[in-house]
């Protein structure tokens, strides 16, 4: 169950988003001066994915960004100058110059682990470190990104598989900003909700409006609290938008300008400035020093970053192997005891108790159900905002067309709840579908009827 | 103590490890309930339960995947590739994820990947190779290919307790065919460090892993001739031990390197390379090699006899350099 915010923690959020997209512009002016070593990746209209999923985790529990979650790393307490630093190769950076962009991390301190270019390879790592964190007990949760692109991945797949067979404390987002590069993501994935692909491995999935760091956020947190209760992985995905192309380079001419229109009308900072008037939570005054005391951050981490120097030729030799420069400590919050024997000592066998025999009155039975009840049997949903609802009617989307996907989210959110109305002591529906606690039994709730694979615009009666 | 194969000694090392440090975890396909594919995990489970043998989906990206993680947590996994063929397909986990994660951002990776490999046994195109290689030409790894149960247990523990990604290879030719008493004390045997198994002042041989075996054989022939071969083993390929093959070849003046892998691209070619920078002077003949054909590991018996280097491609190889 998550917690209001308080007034505090809802400036936090303007904060980190802010300072996200003030850092972007720097980085994008810096980019022009020829001080930026390499590409530019920007974050715009991305902030509160990153912010609300990353604000959603304690201290204790551990990230891996993508290109685009500069927002995480702040909110993980890492400094624009460390950002800045890193696209201007500089040796007082976190990697002194060996990588780039969001390319770091700090596994003692922030908990961060560095992304690397191939897309979904940190899914399988993460997993890594949520099992090991649970085996020392330190009750963590971890939690990654990943693009739309990105799930076509092998990586990606294998990944999700083996945290959902371990039940691991793993929180996957899935940032669904409609491009992967230049291919629109009906191009990439067959199915309309990114979610979906949380039923192949039997977890619990979201769906959340990735523009409205409130949504964002609250989704997040009860996605935290269920992998920190040992009720395994769980898929969050994020609708949301790439404002600008791939890097700098890119003008994102294959993006059909109506598409940026319609998202840019749903920015994430812009609309979660109109809430926080609206709620009252704080005033222009608030908001103006707040922007200062960002403007003042930004020019002195700027000042510091341009003070430093390139890294010196040699250090390019250096640091291949760990030769004891760093050390290797499991943080124990556990009894050792536990895990060697004789305490350790099991019984060396399987329990096995489907056999797996072939029944086919009640394999159509559950297949009908599956197919009525929007999941399989394993299938727990967790939903937010727009979950339910997207259970519209299927489109035929022969060519996949990159205007008609900008028009699936307008849809969603329309109908979507303001996020406002949330913060009122009521449950939101995610809240009253996990106390339901579906256990594989069909959901009532679910009305409107889909057809699995997510394709065809077949109701039940068309496949009867 | 009776002498235990090499098998044996491998599973030792990770038992006593584990027995030692409750870091130290295993992970990998069949290795809990069925004790591994080769049986090198066999009572694991057992002994350690299920949060430390840890048996996963057929997921080989996962399993390394996962060890880098637990290895960022402070943990020492210990994966198992089934066979070491299918380490292809975790290339991407292991050369960018594992290799590049200290150097990049000082993040140590502790990790060991294990598994059965070599031929000489029909396993096949996909049950035999030797993919070292491509591990050898890869910064951040340490690469390790023992040939005696000694060292395989004494290079296993020195992996585990290592804070990079470690790559033991093991030669499934053999885990049942040489048996050796080992020491009851706990002993480590140093990554980066290759050892001379024969004296000899005509040649030397470097070798490592089961043609190391085949070369001292064919040592012990060429005694018979008059030409006494010194044998080089490497045990680690990455650190390679340049000074003990200088010195050697230093003291015989005659290089001949032979091995099971490939023969383009195969560590002769980085060791002749080697020899010519710190001891061209020395040489009084050309540098010649024995190794596999440039084929895949065919499977029917007479195919794969004809790809694989033997003793007496090494004698008579021996013999020609001998002439200079």
């Amino acid at each position: 169950m998550s917690q209001p915010l308080t007034r505090e923690q809802h400036l936090d959020l303007y904060y980190y988003m802010k300072l996200n997209r003030m850092l972007d512009e720097q980085l994008v002016r810096l980019f022009r001066q020829n001080v930026v070593v390499g590409g530019l990746y920007s974050n715009l209209g991305q902030e509160a994915t990153s912010v609300g999923t990353a604000y959603a985790l304690e201290k204790r529990d551990w990230i891996a960004p993508m290109i685009r979650n500069v927002g995480g790393l702040l909110v993980k307490g890492y400094k624009p100058r460390d950002i800045l630093m890193q696209y201007m190769a500089r040796v007082d950076s976190p990697t002194m110059g060996k990588d780039g962009t969001s390319h770091f991390g700090d596994i003692k301190v922030r908990h961060v682990v560095s992304p690397i270019s191939m897309l979904g390879d940190l899914v399988p790592v993460m997993a890594g470190v949520a099992i090991g964190g649970r085996y020392l007990g330190q009750n963590i949760v971890a939690m990654t990104w990943v693009g739309d692109g990105a799930t076509s991945t092998g990586a990606f797949h294998e990944g999700m598989n083996f945290a959902a067979t371990q039940h691991a404390p793993l929180v996957l987002v899935v940032e669904n900003n409609q491009w992967a590069y230049s291919t629109p993501v009906a191009k990439q994935v067959p199915i309309h909700d990114l979610a979906d692909r949380a039923k192949a491995y039997g977890i619990a999935s979201a769906i959340v409006d990735g523009n409205d760091v409130m949504a964002v956020y609250q989704t997040t947190k009860e996605a935290v609290n269920r992998c920190r209760a040992g009720k395994g992985p769980v898929l969050i995905e994020s609708k949301t938008m790439r404002m600008k192309g791939h890097a700098q380079h890119d003008a994102a001419e294959y993006v059909p300008k109506e598409m940026f229109k319609y998202w840019e009308a749903r920015d994430p900072i812009a609309r979660y400035e109109k809430y926080l008037t609206e709620n009252k939570i704080w005033d222009e005054k608030t908001k103006k020093e707040l922007d200062a005391r960002i403007d003042k951050e930004l020019k002195e981490d700027l000042e510091f970053a341009e003070k430093s120097p390139l890294p010196p030729p040699e250090l390019a030799e250096q640091g291949v192997y760990c030769d004891g420069c760093h050390t290797v400590e499991a943080v124990w919050n556990r009894s050792k005891a536990e895990v060697t024997p004789p305490k350790s000592s099991v019984k060396p066998e399987w329990e096995v108790t489907d056999f797996g025999g072939f029944d086919l009155a009640s394999t159509m039975a559950k297949q009908s159900a599956a197919a009525g009840e929007n999941g399989g049997k394993d299938a727990r949903i967790i939903s937010q905002g727009t979950h339910k609802n997207t259970a519209h009617k299927p489109q035929q989307r022969p060519n996949g067309g990159a205007a008609k996907s900008a028009q699936h989210p307008a849809r969603n959110f329309e109908r979507q709840q303001p996020a406002s109305q949330k913060f009122k002591g009521q449950k939101s529906p995610s809240q009253r579908m996990m106390d339901q606690k579906t256990n594989g039994q069909p959901e009532k709730s679910s009305a409107v009827a889909r057809v699995p694979f997510g394709r065809g615009p077949k109701g039940k009666e068309g496949r009867k | 103590m009776a002498p235990v194969t090499m098998l044996e000694a491998i599973r030792q090392a990770i038992f006593e490890e584990m027995e030692r440090d409750p870091t130290v975890v295993a992970i990998g396909e069949d290795i809990g309930v069925y004790g591994g594919a080769f049986k090198v995990t066999a009572g694991l489970l057992e002994r350690f339960g299920w949060e430390r043998v840890i048996d996963t989906p057929i997921s080989e990206t996962a399993i390394i995947g996962a060890a880098v993680g637990m290895g960022y947590q402070g943990l020492r996994p210990i994966a198992e590739l089934q066979f070491i063929d299918f380490i292809a397909c975790c290339f991407n986990q292991i050369t960018n994820f594992a290799a590049k994660s200290h150097y990049r951002w000082g993040a140590p990776v502790p990790m060991v990947m294990r598994g059965p490999s070599g031929g000489g046994v029909h396993g096949g195109p996909f049950h035999s190779a030797n993919p070292e290689m491509y591990f050898v030409h890869t910064p951040g790894l340490k690469v390790i290919y023992p040939s005696t149960a000694y060292d395989a247990k004494g290079l296993l523990k020195s992996a585990i307790r290592d804070n990079n990604p470690v790559l033991f290879f093991e030669h499934k030719f053999l885990y049942r065919r040489i048996k050796e008493e080992l020491p009851t004390e706990d002993y480590t045997v140093p990554i980066g460090k290759a050892i001379v198994r024969r004296e000899g002042r005509d040649l030397t041989i470097v070798t490592y892993a089961a043609m190391m075996h085949t070369s001292l054989e064919a040592a012990e022939e060429l005694a018979k001739e008059g030409i006494e071969a010194e044998v080089v083993d490497l045990r680690t390929l990455l650190p390679l031990d340049k000074e003990t093959i200088l010195q050697s070849v230093k003291k015989t003046n005659k290089l001949l390197i032979v091995h099971e892998d490939t023969r383009t691209g195969g560590i002769a070619g980085e060791i002749a390379a080697v020899a010519c920078e710190g001891a061209f002077e020395d040489l009084d003949g050309p540098i010649l090699r024995v190794t596999a054909k440039d084929t895949p590991v065919p499977f029917s018996p007479p195919l794969e006899e004809r790809f694989l280097p033997n003793k007496n491609d090494v004698i008579s190889t021996a013999r020609e350099l001998a002439q200079y």
